[in-house]
């Protein structure tokens, strides 16, 4: 692909009380943002099990950013701390598959930093777009040459089963 | 005899403990050959591939098909076994869910052969010889199938009416499913065979909160008998992992490698003990979390996808280069 026209799709897991409001008043204060970014709104960080993180690189996305209220700030008291913790473990793991660092990302932003969080997005955006495109299933797609080595066995085996004349 | 069910046993990449853990069920293999007609099982019968090619479309009528799909040859085998049956079991962790051939998803056939061919101590190959899928010899072509970069699962391959999970399936495990399908008493097909609660349910050991500052190796400690493993910082998988096998492995101090696979609602084994062991790690300082994680699992993928990998979402580390699948 064209790393000039790349355009990363970035899934954003956003909570409710503070992230995803910082994205409402970037919008709302007309704050622009690069346009690449899906937003999933959840109630807290603590509830992005790494999980939704996987399933979103494997199925397509070139990045992932989840954001939520600075630690100590959580809704759900503590629970920011567990997403840092799942972050850090799942940062730990990407590293062994592979997956450069800056495809996911965990941002704080409160309810009052739409300025903070869309430049967060802008710049997190500008860095997987320099990584290019991750294409993740194209680790393990099969080619023509499997299918022409599978049908290869049938022929031979229909081969050997005619009775001789 | 025509009254009889056909059965077929086949392997794939496997180190054939599921074909020894099938005699498992001791004298009941009796009871098996009472009720079906073995048509294929490599390791204890001499059928002929050539003949089940002949039979008519769905005439086996239950086909368990252990170990993961490596090779063109065995998901050829797997392709045939799925069109000439009518259930086809995923039976043990290979055909389920990769285990540990599914590891290699962690190199690629270039780094595989490698090793397997020039590095290894006791490899003698001055010529560097290496298989190839096509050799010319004086009387025509010869040959080998093709050597995939990744390990598939048998579901990636072939649709599967049962998964049997376990490396290998238990003896009990085995004979429950057998006595399911004999009754005709199968879950909805796609189903694993198998409890739909954690190895923890099984374990005798005493559960408490948990709060770990350093995850520890098993050769570091010797355990208290009684405590979880978990809470004594060993990784203990028990947590993510299916029942079904008596808490074999922790009962006697050892801590639980996730052989029996996800539990139910489980997408991802290794995502789950992301989860898990992070929620219990007690720091909420950055820097101490990260000297936790990396001097205490310095293998996640070994760690969390040990039987896994090739089924989880990622399925594979990334191949080295822009040049992806090579399959070459």
């Amino acid at each position: 692909m064209n790393t000039e026209t790349f355009e990363p799709k970035i899934v954003g897991f956003l909570c409710n009380w503070c992230s995803y409001r910082a994205m409402d008043l970037a919008g709302t204060s007309r704050v622009k943002y690069e346009p690449n970014i899906r937003v999933i709104r959840v109630m807290c960080t603590g509830r992005v099990d790494p999980t939704f993180v996987l399933k979103a690189l494997a199925l397509g996305a070139d990045g992932v950013m989840i954001a939520g209220c600075h630690p100590g700030e959580c809704h759900y008291l503590e629970q920011n701390y567990k997403a840092m913790r799942r972050f850090q473990m799942l940062e730990h793991t990407l590293r062994k598959f592979g997956i450069e660092d800056d495809r996911v990302r965990l941002q704080w932003a409160s309810a009052a930093e739409g300025v903070q969080l869309a430049e967060a997005i802008d710049d997190m955006i500008e860095k997987v777009r320099a990584l290019g495109p991750l294409n993740w299933s194209e680790n393990y797609s099969q080619n023509g040459k499997v299918e022409a080595a599978i049908q290869r066995l049938a022929e031979e085996h229909a081969e050997a089963m005619e009775v001789p004349a | 005899m025509s009254e009889k069910g056909k059965l077929a046993l086949y392997w794939a990449a496997s180190c054939g403990g599921c074909e020894i853990a099938v005699l498992g069920i001791n004298e009941k293999i009796l009871d098996v050959a009472n009720a079906f007609d073995i048509v294929l099982w490599p390791v204890a019968v001499d059928a002929k591939v050539r003949s089940i090619e002949k039979m008519p479309d769905k005439s086996i009528d239950l086909c368990l098909f252990n170990g993961a799909i490596r090779t063109s040859e065995q998901e050829y085998m797997a392709r045939l076994l799925r069109q000439k049956s009518k259930a086809l079991v995923a039976f043990g962790s290979c055909a389920h869910e990769g285990c540990i051939p599914g590891l290699g998803n962690v190199a690629n056939r270039e780094e595989i052969f490698q090793v397997a061919y020039h590095d290894t101590p006791s490899t003698d190959n001055p010529d560097g010889v290496r298989p190839q899928t096509e050799t010319q010899v004086e009387e025509g072509t010869l040959y080998l199938p093709l050597f995939y970069d990744t390990v598939k699962t048998l579901d990636q391959c072939v649709a599967v009416d049962y998964y049997l999970p376990g490396c290998p399936p238990e003896p009990e495990r085995i004979w429950d499913a057998v006595v399911a399908i004999l009754e005709n008493k199968l879950p909805a097909p796609g189903s694993v065979i198998g409890a739909e609660t954690t190895v923890c349910h099984e374990c005798p050991r005493t559960r408490s909160e948990k709060k770990i500052t350093e995850f520890k190796r098993t050769w570091e400690i010797i355990p208290d008998p009684d405590v979880c493993l978990l809470e004594q910082g060993l990784v203990c998988c028990g947590i993510a992992t299916r029942a079904g096998c008596g808490a074999l492995c922790p009962t006697v101090g050892s801590p639980c490698i996730g052989c029996y696979g996800p539990n139910e609602d489980v997408i991802d084994f290794g995502a789950r003990m992301m989860t898990a062991l992070a929620s219990v790690i007690d720091s909420e300082d950055p820097e101490e979390i990260d000297r936790i994680i990396q001097e205490g699992i310095p293998d996640p993928i070994g760690t969390f996808y040990r039987f896994s990998l090739a089924h989880g979402q990622l399925r594979r580390s990334a191949l080295s280069g822009n040049g992806k699948s090579v399959e070459a």
